[in-house]
């Protein structure tokens, strides 16, 4: 899939998805030792966007399972048309086989596994859902393959890639984090938060985008409870757009200080620490 | 030394500083090193990160044992200078590095830093063996006094104590934490070079931020720590609803079941349970505040308040020698540094200012005697170090027997209990005592009682 990291880099850039060094060599290796890649990190650092970035600079499909509360195999890897096999046994007789292929309703793994095209297979948000999915994923993610009693074993076409992302509210199992890549994604430095904001809202003047980047580095410095993500810097630089605000002062950001901090306690401490009041 | 050799090593040194690095995952990384190129040194330490360490709070001391066993390569990297770091008066090189600061980049940082520690990092501790000291190259740069002057320059005019000073003074301090940082990076690297890795290796990881003594944090670490309590606060209550939804059934609901036995002619097939009560205990913490054990009593306090849904009710209450209640300062959504310092001066919480287990325990039963109840749990926070004094093992005696549950949590390690004039083990026999030595051990904890 890739050549090199540095392939990986130039190759993400041209979507508008900057990637760093560690970013790079963990997509890289993903690919060249056919592991898959567990991300996790702060909400909104851009680990799914991640995996959307991977899928369009290679080309390929992107299949997402998107993990909750009380997600089962049924919705995850594939269920049984009962309502066709059903049908099936009341219109010819009883003796014929209801458990192949015609029957079998595809969900995101199995669609990723029996996939003909290359795939980018994004598992996102893993921490959300229960314990027993994480053992449903393990025979997937070490030897891409899946076992339906009444058909037998599905083995992989040709390998999707896998790109989990958790936002670690609960520790995922050492057996699936054995089977993974690692990559955590911190917020990023000044320098390159400034290339991401120039590089999704265009239209900002540099000056500003780098005053942004300076400014939200600084709240994340304070001791807040939640500290302002990518995702909320870029909201922000939109703001000033739509407002039209050539300089980001003081006024400015005391106006606006509520797109990046949500927690009343946050925004009192911004103010008194900064000292816009 | 082989590649492969020094693979293993480094794999092995990474267990030794207890990282978990399982053998498939060894061999993962050995694959890693044949698909990219070994002479990128960056991408080689993220190919191991990537394989090898699955968790953030490794990744520091993961750091430090790569740069030993990887180190960079220094010969050839001396660029073109506008200065010559080797002759150049200490006045010009603060003036260089306050340059660095505010726009340097991460590599023109480190090879300053490199240069830096061979001017002034060496120290002669016998003819013919050398020492190499960071505090010293420190000292003779002194980064943190470039501050004024920086700011003095970037402002140039503006009004002071704004936004731009706030964004200067941030930038500046991380220039003088990874300058910092890459000064004792490279001092280590000297001593590994003149006396092996492996005997600086043990001493240079620090240990993971769940694994750090409570008395033992400096102040930078209790600041790391704040950070870590609602994320932990948030994975812990993730973690008990689970633990609470698996766990026992309710009781038998009859209407229920009567009426799905009407499906098999009024025999009862299947039972069905009311889903079960939520066990939410109510907590009553009384935290010993003295010098000693500030900073794990707020660590604590912190926790359990962020975890507050858990329980019905928690008060709070202080003590050095005489105890207030301290519940007030940590309203929902308050401030979290604004409710250390409020607590540090507003609350009476000191009367001679030594500790006194016996008298602050009196005084409580007196004044707040009846915050105990049958359905609350106390947990006693302290070291249990009374200075002598009378320990009142009959008040408390009674305090917890009015309770539901009640528990002690001593921050010391429990080999020095009963030295001195700790009385764990007599404090011990009347409310159990557990020790809790770091945020592991406390999150442990909570999730036995919740």
């Amino acid at each position: 899939m890739f050549a090199s990291p540095a392939d990986v880099t130039e190759r993400l850039t041209a979507v508008d998805y900057l990637s760093d060094d560690a970013i790079s060599t963990s997509v890289f290796l993903a690919a060249a030792l056919g592991k898959p890649l567990l991300v996790e990190g702060p909400a909104g650092v851009g680990k799914t966007q991640l995996a959307k970035a991977v899928a369009q600079a290679t080309g390929s499909a992107l299949v997402r399972l998107q993990c909750y509360e009380g997600l089962d195999e049924a919705r995850a890897l594939y269920e049984w048309n009962y309502k066709k096999q059903l049908l099936r046994i009341q219109a010819t007789s009883a003796d014929d086989d209801i458990f192949t292929e015609e029957f079998l309703l595809e969900r995101p793994l199995l669609k990723a596994i029996r996939a003909e095209e290359p795939t980018v297979l994004l598992i996102d948000e893993m921490d959300k859902a229960d314990v027993e999915v994480e053992g449903l994923l393990l025979e997937l993610l070490s030897d891409f393959q899946v076992t339906i009693p009444e058909l037998g074993t599905i083995v992989a076409r040709r390998r999707p890639y896998v790109v989990l992302t958790s936002n670690a509210t609960r520790e995922l199992s050492e057996a699936l984090k054995r089977r993974c890549l690692y990559l955590h994604i911190e917020y990023p430095t000044p320098e390159r938060e400034r290339d991401i904001v120039l590089a999704q809202v265009p239209s900002l003047p540099a000056g500003v985008a780098e005053q942004l980047a300076r400014t939200v580095a600084t709240l994340r410095a304070l001791e807040l409870k939640k500290a302002p993500s990518v995702a909320e810097t870029v909201d922000w630089a939109h703001t000033l757009l739509a407002l039209g605000r050539g300089d980001l002062d003081e006024e400015t950001v005391a106006e606006t200080l509520g797109v990046v901090l949500k927690h009343n306690s946050d925004h009192e401490r911004a103010v008194k620490e900064l000292g816009l009041a | 030394m082989s590649l492969v050799d020094r693979h293993i090593g480094f794999v092995h040194a990474l267990r030794d500083a207890g990282l978990p690095v399982s053998l498939a995952e060894g061999l993962d990384a050995a694959r890693a090193l044949q698909v990219i190129d070994l002479v990128e040194r960056e991408s080689l330490r993220e190919a191991y990160a990537a394989t090898l360490v699955k968790k953030p709070a490794n990744r520091p001391g993961f750091d430090v044992l790569f740069d030993l066993w990887f180190p960079p390569t220094t010969s050839g990297l001396r660029q073109r200078e506008d200065v010559d770091l080797d002759q150049a008066p200490v006045p010009e090189l603060r003036e260089h590095l306050a340059g660095l600061l505010m726009d340097g980049t991460e590599s023109e940082l480190r090879a300053f830093a490199r240069a830096m520690v061979g001017r002034f990092g060496r120290q002669e501790a016998r003819p013919g063996r050398q020492n190499w000291f960071s505090y010293s190259v420190l000292r003779a740069l002194s980064p943190e006094t470039l501050m004024a002057g920086i700011l003095r320059e970037v402002l140039a005019g503006q009004e002071r104590g704004g936004l731009a000073e706030k964004t200067a003074r941030q930038r500046v301090n991380s220039g003088i934490r990874r300058f910092e940082e890459a000064v004792s990076a490279d001092v280590r690297r000297r001593i590994a070079e003149d006396s092996g890795i492996e005997k600086i290796a043990r001493s240079a990881v620090r240990p993971p931020l769940d694994q750090l003594d409570f008395l033992r944090v400096t102040k930078a670490d209790l600041a790391r720590l704040r950070r870590e309590v609602h994320p932990l606060a948030r994975r812990l209550a993730a973690r008990l609803t689970i633990k609470h939804r698996k766990g026992r059934r309710g009781r038998l609901d009859f209407r229920r079941t009567v009426r799905a036995s009407l499906q098999s002619g009024g025999v009862p097939m299947d039972t069905h349970f009311k889903p079960p009560r939520p066990h939410k205990p109510e907590l009553v913490i009384l935290c010993d505040t003295s010098d000693s054990v500030s900073s794990f009593a707020h660590f604590t306090l912190l926790l359990t308040y962020a975890l507050r849904e858990q329980f019905t009710k928690v008060r709070a209450f202080g003590f050095v020698d005489t105890v207030d209640e301290i519940t007030r300062f940590f309203q929902p959504g308050a401030d979290v540094l604004d409710a250390m310092s409020r607590l540090a001066t507003e609350a009476d919480m000191v009367r001679f200012g030594r500790t006194n287990y016996g008298h602050a325990l009196e005084t409580f039963a007196e004044r707040y005697g009846d915050a105990i109840g049958p359905k609350s749990s106390l947990l006693i926070l302290g070291d249990a170090r009374s200075n002598y004094q009378p320990p009142a093992l009959e008040v408390l005696k009674s305090l917890a027997g009015k309770a539901r549950h009640a528990y002690w949590l001593n921050p010391e390690p429990r080999r020095q209990w009963d030295t001195g004039d700790s009385i764990a083990t007599d404090y011990g026999t009347v409310v159990p005592m557990h020790e809790c030595r770091n945020v592991a051990q406390l999150t442990a904890f909570i999730e036995d009682i919740a």
